[in-house]
């Protein structure tokens, strides 16, 4: 899993970069049967989150992929065919409300070196978890752009010591949650 | 009241409950205590030893190939296991029903490299429709339950299930309750009617229409529904290599196979057809050859029961999901009846082509030693083509599906999807054991007669009358012939330094005969057929044979080479 590509909605060579969103029972071994889905296809898993669900025993895996339509529409109907797996969607950017965490670690010395901490703390809605005589923690969420704009305005300036991003989490715009409708039609067949 | 079980008899039990008749199976450390229940229940089950796990697995393919019903292996842990992943990989291939239990280490123990662990769900993952792992004796029932509801069940396959071996000796309640529902799992979707309508009316338009029939129909025991809709609309047809049988060889409509060995006939029209209809079959690639050329003229209609199969390698204009034996008889209700005598004698010249160039040399020469073909044909006919055709893999495979005539289904056993030699003998084994009433005819290569010769002892102890044909060449002869066409006749590790295939048959007490000429052919046929009894017949070929036709790799069906 590399976090290097830029987020790049669009990318040059028809592909882009696709919110997949898994829901399974909430078992062991669910990740293993996600991913190797991806690798049979020499796929990038760009980020990953898993999480509960809004329901309960359900589990909700978040992965990003950057890939063209046909191919990320095949890797889904073939996660979604695993018994295991309740649900599995992809979507795009504009589909998502979706959110990202970054956190940077450098050294107090450099920090207050800066002398335009209170315009770096505005620009980027930063926020301060941490704060020893060694080093300052610094938080800030959003879209990929930002918490990277981030990290390489700290790297032009100081030295970053650490720098970690999560994956991403996305909720969808639409106004239900599909995957209430598609377990209403799994209680519907359960009756039959 | 009570019903406490130890967990070894509570799989036992659960067998039972699915109507398992029969288990392959292999012992070891781990599986003990199920072997010792096992013991109390020879009499319920016909278990047959092999002689090495990949046997138990593929003997349960064959099985379950004819029968219908849903194959099952019992090994060990470890080596037990991993020796069963070929026939697990054959069956995910293939689609075929299989229920795999091997012993596990016991709970307490996994993750800390214990005696003959292995992390078989790991391994399996990829390879099977789910593995579980049972930890404890109360999950034993459900467990087993899920586990042939899934593997028999939508788009059918593997199932493993991983004992751990605290699980067999632990006591818990036994009830059994089957399983008809597991959430995330919708192995049959409702027929929908807009679907059946979009299709009917491209079918109805077609001038020139193409089924292509795959094994779906089989696993869907559609074949009457397969007749009457393409009866109804005079549709020709062609087979995938696992779609044989589905429909009679004879009949009117049955163009032949497709694909790489396929028929001229069928090959050339997928590229003149206006409108192709597939019917539980996959498009791979041996199938297609290279698909940027494959039916780019046709609208195209997919009946499957898979919705990944949908668009996965032929861009389709109407699909169809859903059981083929629910789709097809909705589909042939609201097409109108039609004629396409025209387009259907169009085949007439590629056959009458094929015929003179390639079936008659290979089916009937009167000089020369043997060929592969008339030898496929002579047995096929000696059982007035009823017989059950089981095949390993190679160029014995393709002349045996091509020179067999099937008059019932579930007529082919045969490695498709996953090509693997060494198929042959165990699946036949299964096979005859899976259909007792019919005569099975196992035809293999002296290269994959080697694979998995040792099963040679479990036809001996069980005396499964099996009638084995081994197409000796002494050469790996499919690979050999891809040396001839495009390795410019390097055989690099293809001819085959062979034993007295009948010294061996003979130290297992099996009947056999090694025969060169046409009489002595004729003759050892007779007796292979003259009674039940397991035969090994040695038919000595033409050493350089080729299989044609021939689409090359990768190549446009239309470029079909014919020698
Ligand atoms: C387990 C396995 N190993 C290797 C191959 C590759 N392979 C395909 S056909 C073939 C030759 C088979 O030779 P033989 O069994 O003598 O049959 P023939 O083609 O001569 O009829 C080989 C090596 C395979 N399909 N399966
Ligand atoms: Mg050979």
């Amino acid at each position: 899993m590399a976090n290097n590509n830029n987020k790049a909605a669009e990318c040059n060579d028809g592909k882009r970069l696709y919110t997949v969103t898994v829901f399974s029972e909430n078992q062991v071994g669910l990740l293993n049967q996600i991913s190797i889905i991806f690798t049979r296809r020499h796929l990038n898993i760009e980020s990953l989150s898993v999480s509960q669900s809004a329901l309960p025993g359900i589990h909700k895996f978040t992965i990003t992929s950057i890939t063209d339509e046909d191919t990320i529409e095949k890797v889904v109907k073939q996660i979604d065919k695993r018994v295991d797996i309740i649900k599995s969607f992809y979507h795009t950017d504009e589909d998502v409300v979706y959110q990202e965490i970054a956190l940077y670690k450098v050294s107090t010395e450099q920090f207050l070196g800066l002398g335009s901490i209170e315009d770096l703390i505005r620009k980027y809605n930063i926020r301060i978890l941490e704060m020893s005589e060694n080093c300052v923690v610094m938080e800030k969420t959003g879209h990929y752009e930002e918490t990277q704009g981030l990290f390489q305005e700290l790297s032009t300036k100081l030295t970053v010591l650490q720098f970690v991003r999560s994956g991403r989490i996305s909720i969808t715009r639409s106004k239900i949650e599909r995957l209430s409708d598609m377990l209403a039609k799994l209680e519907a067949i359960k009756k039959q | 009241m009570s019903n406490q079980m130890k967990g070894a008899y509570i799989l036992m039990e659960s067998l039972l409950k699915e109507n398992v008749d029969t288990i392959f199976g292999y012992p070891g450390g781990s599986i003990m205590p199920t072997f010792d229940a096992l013991y109390d229940y020879m009499n319920r089950f016909n278990y047959v030893l092999t002689r090495h796990e990949q046997g138990a697995a593929h003997a349960a393919q064959g099985y379950a190939r004819v029968s219908g019903k849903t194959g099952v292996c019992l090994v060990t842990s470890g080596p037990g296991a991993t020796n069963t992943l070929t026939g697990i990989a054959d069956a995910m291939m293939d689609s075929t029903p299989l229920v795999v239990i091997a012993g596990q280490a016991g709970s307490a123990f996994l993750g800390t490299d214990a005696f003959q662990e292995v992390d078989l769900v790991g391994c399996t993952l990829p390879i099977t429709k789910w593995s579980y792992q049972i930890r404890s004796a109360a999950d034993i029932a459900p467990a087993v339950a899920k586990a042939f509801h899934i593997a028999n069940s939508g788009r059918k396959g593997p199932v493993v299930l991983d004992f751990a071996k605290n699980a067999q000796v632990e006591m818990a309640e036994f009830n059994y309750q089957k399983c008809t529902f597991t959430r995330g799992y919708i192995p049959y979707t409702a027929i929908n009617p807009s679907q059946i309508d979009a299709a009917a009316e491209i079918i109805n338009s077609a001038k020139k229409p193409l089924a292509l029939v795959g094994q779906g129909v089989i696993l869907a025991n559609a074949e009457a529904e397969l007749k009457a809709f393409l009866e109804k609309a005079d549709i020709p047809a062609g087979n995938t290599l696992l779609g044989l049988s589905a429909l009679p060889s004879d009949h009117r409509l049955n163009k032949g196979m497709l694909g790489m060995h396929g028929n001229v006939g069928p090959n050339i029209k997928t590229n003149e057809a206006d409108v192709i209809i597939a019917i539980g079959m996959r498009f791979d690639d041996r199938v297609t050859g290279d698909l940027k050329t494959y039916a780019k003229q046709a609208k195209i209609v997919h009946l499957d029961i898979d919705t990944a199969e949908m668009d996965k390698n032929v861009k389709v204009t109407a699909k169809v999901l859903g059981d083929v034996k629910d789709s097809l008889p909705e589909l042939t209700n609201r097409l109108k009846e039609a004629k396409h005598t025209e387009w259907i004698e169009s085949f007439n010249e590629y056959e009458a082509k094929e015929d003179e160039k390639v079936i008659r040399p290979e089916v009937y020469p009167t000089e020369g030693p043997l060929k592969m073909g008339e030898v496929v044909r002579k047995i096929s006919e000696a059982t007035n083509n009823e017989a059950v055709l089981v095949t390993d893999v190679g160029q014995n495979q393709i002349m045996a599906a091509r020179y067999f005539k099937y008059t019932k289904s579930r007529s082919v056993v045969t490695s498709g999807g996953l090509g693997t030699m060494g198929f042959g003998i165990p699946a036949a084994i299964g096979a005859k054991i899976g259909a007792p009433e019919r005569t099975v005819c196992m035809f293999a290569g002296d290269g994959g007669f080697q694979m998995t010769i040792q099963e040679l002892g479990t036809i001996m102890e069980k005396q499964i009358g099996v009638k084995m044909i081994i197409l000796n060449n002494n050469y790996l002869g499919m690979v050999r012939q891809w040396q001839e066409l495009f390795f410019q006749e390097r055989y690099s590790s293809t001819p085959m330094v062979n034993p007295k295939f009948g010294a061996i048959a003979d130290a297992y007490g099996i009947k056999n005969k090694e025969v060169c000429t046409r009489e002595e052919l004729d003759a050892a046929i007779k007796e292979m057929f003259a009674d039940d009894k397991p035969y090994l017949l040695i038919a000595n070929c033409e050493e350089k044979g080729m299989v044609y036709p021939m689409v090359p790799a990768g190549e446009t069906v239309t470029n079909i080479l014919l020698g």
